[in-house]
């Protein structure tokens, strides 16, 4: 291959690459599907705009300032000029862009009776409590479902240390600090799956830790929400007894059984999720089971301790189980 | 009165020290910028509909500010030496300052305008 080829070849790698990126509508600030992160969206047009304007005004005058011929300006026209051109214009054009972006870092209004959800920040995973007006919690993880046309407030916090709570195709990111909560209102615009990510480091799996985010219909929402505050319903599955019997409902919750744990993630509607391990694996039965087994080969540094001794047949039996939790 | 006042200043002098005041300014009203944001959200929870203390220190702030930059504005026209006003004689090094202290005003000004504007649009402590 001649070498002007490979070059136009790795050109083209580059900006297909970076053309690529455009296809993302999983998790991206370019694809909103909340009226916060449109909001961004624009604001970063009109920045990146003002910007490029300023850029070329000011390389303009550098081109015409290394061209114009000694004396083409007097002493009191190249001060004024300094003045203006340094000085004033800089300022107002400043002052018209901060006074144009302040009014987008103003929260919405949220009122008493929209949803709240707390979420949690877990090393690696995420706590989530849906709290509807009436006061009742309903306890699920790493999946977050919100109705779309309807304000929602995040409360965020820190289970242990600093995580960073973002949807980016939803809002901006907010930080999750132990000992403090932290609001974010938000509206979603539109349906659909989406994704969001832990974005301050916080131990060895803190890429691995993200979440879907599913935007529904607001009366679809209303009737989802009403299905999760069910229990789980009662199971003869042998994984039933051998979840208990392992010691599983130490740390995991399923509602209506002797499951009560609130350390790890709760599993009441499990496998209504369409992944495990907070966004890392599909939510199938061979992935459960190999969570199960050696949960840090998944995640590193995950505080589940692994169950190597597990026979192969009960490790299978609780991972089927899991999958019938809808 | 004004010619009287502008007498004053001439008979003032800048030095190091008065070249400082106008970012000084702007430094203290930074400080008193985020000092009241976090008391008052602390206190109450919730940013006052008409912030009276903070417009009443933007207001002082911006007093010492404009003010420090006339008399600057004064001094750098004091009469003396020839033009070009570049040798090392007392009169030029005054204006020289005083030159100095004016352009740092005018970027205080615009500092502090800047530090204030958010709380008229901001509207609680989120």
């Amino acid at each position: 291959m001649r070498a002007g080829t490979s070059r136009r070849g790795r050109l083209a790698i580059v900006l297909g690459t970076m053309a690529l990126g455009g296809c993302n509508h999983h998790q991206s600030v370019f694809a909103a599907f909340g009226e916060e992160a449109a909001g961004i969206n624009y604001i970063t047009l009109v920045m990146v705009a003002g910007g490029m304007i300023v850029a070329a005004g000011v390389a303009g005058l550098m081109i015409w300032a290394v061209r114009a011929r000694p004396g083409a300006l007097s002493l009191r026209g190249g001060e004024r000029l300094i003045l203006i051109a340094g000085g004033l214009i800089p300022a107002l054009v400043l002052a018209a862009l901060l006074v144009f972006s302040l009014p987008y870092m103003r929260p919405r209004g949220v009122a008493p009776a929209d949803l709240r959800i707390d979420v949690t920040g877990e090393q690696f995973w995420w706590r989530v409590a849906y709290r509807p007006s009436d006061g009742t919690a309903v306890v699920s993880a790493n999946e977050i479902r919100i109705p779309v046309g309807r304000t929602v407030l995040f409360r965020l916090a820190g289970g242990d240390v600093v995580h960073s709570f973002w949807i980016p195709g939803l809002a901006g990111k907010m930080d999750m600090i132990p000992g403090r909560t932290n609001d974010l209102p938000v509206r979603a615009t539109r349906a659909g799956r989406f994704r969001g990510q832990c974005t301050e480091f916080c131990g060895l799996s803190h890429a691995l830790m993200a979440f879907d985010v599913v935007a529904m219909p607001a009366e679809a929402f209303d009737r989802w929400l009403a299905a999760q505050r069910r229990p789980a319903v009662a199971s003869a599955d042998p994984g039933a007894a051998l979840f208990l019997r392992h010691g599983c409902g130490g740390c995991h919750a399923i509602r209506g059984t002797a499951a009560t744990g609130t350390i790890g993630p709760d599993f009441t509607h499990l496998a209504q999720r369409a992944t495990i391990g907070a966004g890392t694996l599909p939510n199938n039965e061979a992935a459960r089971l190999r969570f199960l087994r050696e949960p840090a080969a998944v995640k590193p540094g995950a505080r589940m301790p692994a169950y190597p001794q597990l026979p192969e047949t009960e490790a299978r039996a609780i991972a089927r189980y899991l999958g019938t939790l809808q | 009165m004004i010619g009287r006042l502008h007498q004053r200043f001439r008979a003032l002098r800048v030095t190091l020290w008065t070249l400082i005041v106008p970012p000084t300014g702007w430094a203290a009203h930074f400080l008193f910028s985020y000092l009241w944001a976090a008391v008052r959200c602390a206190k109450t929870g919730r940013y006052v509909d008409a912030p009276a203390i903070f417009w009443g220190g933007t207001a002082a702030a911006l007093l010492v500010i404009l003010a420090s930059g006339w008399i600057a504005w004064v001094q750098a026209r004091t009469p003396g030496d020839h033009p070009p006003h570049e040798a090392g004689t007392d009169s030029d090094r005054l204006r020289f300052l005083a030159y100095a202290t004016l352009l740092l005003a005018g970027l205080s000004v615009i500092g502090v305008v800047f530090t204030a504007l958010p709380v008229l649009f901001l509207r609680d402590c989120r």
